[in-house]
């Protein structure tokens, strides 16, 4: 089996059935899978297990989730605030010790450069030799890059950029206004957090999903978990492509579990435009399209309330709860502002919270879309022994959650050994 | 008899719809379309325009017949008013554009619809086309659209159908959204 390594090439590190990339909660959970099916794996990482969070958030993040819900296979939340919600310190320390607690053959310090088709497999590079397997499971996350828009480039040189990675704190941030892209849960915490550092902030609002942080007394994540919407299967939506692009809820975990949306931005100064499109001769373009957008969030989040209040009265759930409420309409100004001279010094920053993308420009093998997106179906990737974890509603519309890895995990392990037993027809097999 | 979705009728084809949808998926240069319109000047603000062919699908098409479209300004502006005035041709373009969203997606969603009326009112100060301010722009400063829906549906469903026929239209993103314009001699 092993060949003569060529002067150059990175030398052998070994053979072994499966190879997960990443040591975050989705490949831990993948390896607690595997272990329990006695199957021969390495976890490669390239930094330390839960890598992302310790290095790519912005110092007060905390989880969407409450504490109660950060679960994973055979570990849970055993800390005295089930209620709360991790800082990114207690979320290393949360999967850290899981890493611990299964014993995970992770290999830190581990990048991986290029993945390839091999004879019976796969062949992974990494900045440590190479290593052969039968199966690979791609767990290095769906947020590796900040996705700027090409509007970016047109920024002058005077205005300073951030995306959220290279954001920390609002002490990065010269004195003056501060214009924030995007208003899902990071542009809207950001928004917050920069507006109450005494910067003039401007949220472009495009397309979102209001959501309140409690309802009827608890968490909007408990009413979403038990009414079922966490785990609507992707093979059971009517529109699995639409469901997969929809924005992440406007959410922040925060001590006081208070609700963070644009009406409460609007009340702390913050200014609402609409999306940004362009920007020309130095002056950035809002469309006119904010008033729209705001009143289908509004009708989005009152179909949700309507249909956890059908819920909370079939499951005679409704005495333990509070009574129904009504959220008042995002309010618009008159007429928001279209246009905002970059070059005046009224703006001196640019918070691009414009979502995240994968980073798969390692992985050779033939398996995207146009797009550039993975094709996959519910995880089984379209390449036989190709399992991909914790993409956006990838199996589920939790998937991307770390609570969502572990169903997910349990079902494509299962997968993933028929694959290696040989009892799988082609490679590409829908689960059912 | 038959299903709910059968005795829902709108005049839209939604199976046609989604058949194109799922084809220009698959095929997404056929969906690149060029739509065209023709003008002759006929005199003092007068002008006639015209529409017939169009390209898309990958080849040359046209309308079931050329139709006409008069501009001109009213009296008011000592002009002869022999047609609507080009501003309100775009209110029209709205119209059309967000009416055809209702219809589509009420089809769509079974909603059945017994009508649909619109009312456009677009706002604009004349100081800006007259060069009297600068500060001014030439176009509308606001655009309102007033719908009154009379269909099988709860208010918020209406309300739904009305947010989707925006987020899907081509007209009110011409209008909210810039476009580059090229006029050029020949």
């Amino acid at each position: 089996m092993i060949r003569a390594i060529r002067g150059g090439r990175p030398s052998r590190a070994g053979t072994v059935d499966v190879v997960v990339v990443g040591a975050g909660h989705a490949g831990l959970a993948m390896s607690r899978c595997l272990a329990e099916r006695s199957i021969d794996h390495v976890v490669l990482e390239r930094g330390e297990v839960a890598n992302s969070w310790r290095h790519e958030r912005w110092d007060s993040l905390r989880l969407l989730t409450p504490n109660w819900q950060c679960r994973l296979p055979g570990h849970g939340y055993a800390g005295e605030d089930p209620d709360g919600f991790m800082t990114m310190p207690e979320v290393v320390d949360f999967i850290d010790s899981y890493a611990r607690a299964i014993a995970a053959p992770v290999r830190t310090g581990t990048r991986v450069t290029s993945v390839l088709p091999g004879d019976a497999g796969y062949r992974v590079i990494t900045d440590r030799g190479e290593w052969r397997c039968r199966a690979l499971v791609l767990a290095s996350g769906a947020l590796n890059e900040p996705v700027v828009p090409a509007v970016g480039a047109s920024v002058p040189k005077s205005v300073a950029q951030f995306t959220p990675r290279r954001y920390r704190n609002p002490g990065q941030l010269d004195a003056g206004g501060v214009l924030v892209v995007g208003a899902s849960a990071t542009g809207l915490q950001l928004a917050d957090e920069i507006q109450r550092a005494g910067h003039p902030v401007t949220l472009a609002v495009g397309e979102h999903i209001r959501m309140p942080r409690t309802y009827r007394r608890l968490d909007i994540q408990w009413w979403m978990d038990a009414v079922g919407i966490l785990d609507e299967r992707y093979d059971e939506v009517d529109d699995i492509v639409r469901a997969r692009r929809v924005p992440s809820p406007q959410l922040v975990g925060s001590p006081a579990r208070s609700t963070l949306d644009l009406n409460a931005l609007s009340a702390r100064g913050v200014r609402l435009v609409g999306r940004l499109v362009g920007i020309r001769a130095g002056k950035a373009q809002f469309s006119g399209s904010l008033r729209n957008h705001c009143a289908m969030a509004d009708l989005k989040l009152e179909r949700l309330l309507d249909k956890v209040d059908a819920w909370a009265r079939t499951s005679g759930r409704c005495e333990e709860v509070g009574p129904p409420e009504r959220f008042a309409p995002t309010a618009v100004d008159g007429s928001p502002r279209l246009d905002l001279d970059l070059g005046s010094g009224e703006v001196r920053s640019i918070v691009w919270a414009t979502g995240f993308r994968p980073d798969y420009s390692w992985l050779h093998v033939p398996v995207f879309d146009r797009k550039g997106r993975i094709r996959h179906d519910g995880g089984v990737v379209d390449a036989p022994g190709l399992y991909v974890m914790s993409l956006i509603f990838m199996r589920r519309r939790k998937s991307s959650f770390i609570h969502g890895a572990a169903d997910d995990a349990r079902e494509l392990s299962a997968h993933l050994q028929d694959f290696l037993d040989g009892r799988l027809a082609l490679g590409r097999v829908a689960l059912g | 008899m038959g299903t709910k979705a059968e005795r829902i009728d709108n005049g839209v084809d939604v199976a046609a719809l989604l058949g194109a949808r799922e084809a220009l998926t698959e095929a997404p240069e056929g969906a690149r379309f060029r739509w065209r319109a023709t003008c002759d000047w006929v005199r003092g603000t007068h002008s006639r325009s015209a529409v017939e062919g169009f390209y898309g699908l990958g080849e040359e098409q046209s309308h079931r017949t050329e139709f006409t479209f008069d501009a001109d300004h009213p009296e008011i502006f000592a002009s002869e008013d022999h047609g609507a005035t080009p501003v309100e041709y775009v209110l029209v373009g709205l119209a059309g554009c967000l009416t055809a969203g209702i219809a589509t997606v009420a089809q769509n969603r079974e909603i059945q619809l017994r009508s649909v009326k619109a009312t456009l009112e677009g706002a604009m100060d004349l100081q800006g086309i007259l060069g009297i301010d600068g500060d001014v722009r030439n176009g509308f400063d606001d655009v309102v659209v007033r719908f009154e829906i009379d269909a099988d549906a709860s208010r918020q469903d209406i309300e739904a159908l009305v947010a989707q026929s925006q987020k899907r239209s081509a007209v009110f993103d011409i209008l909210t959204n810039p476009t580059n314009v090229t006029v050029e001699v020949k």
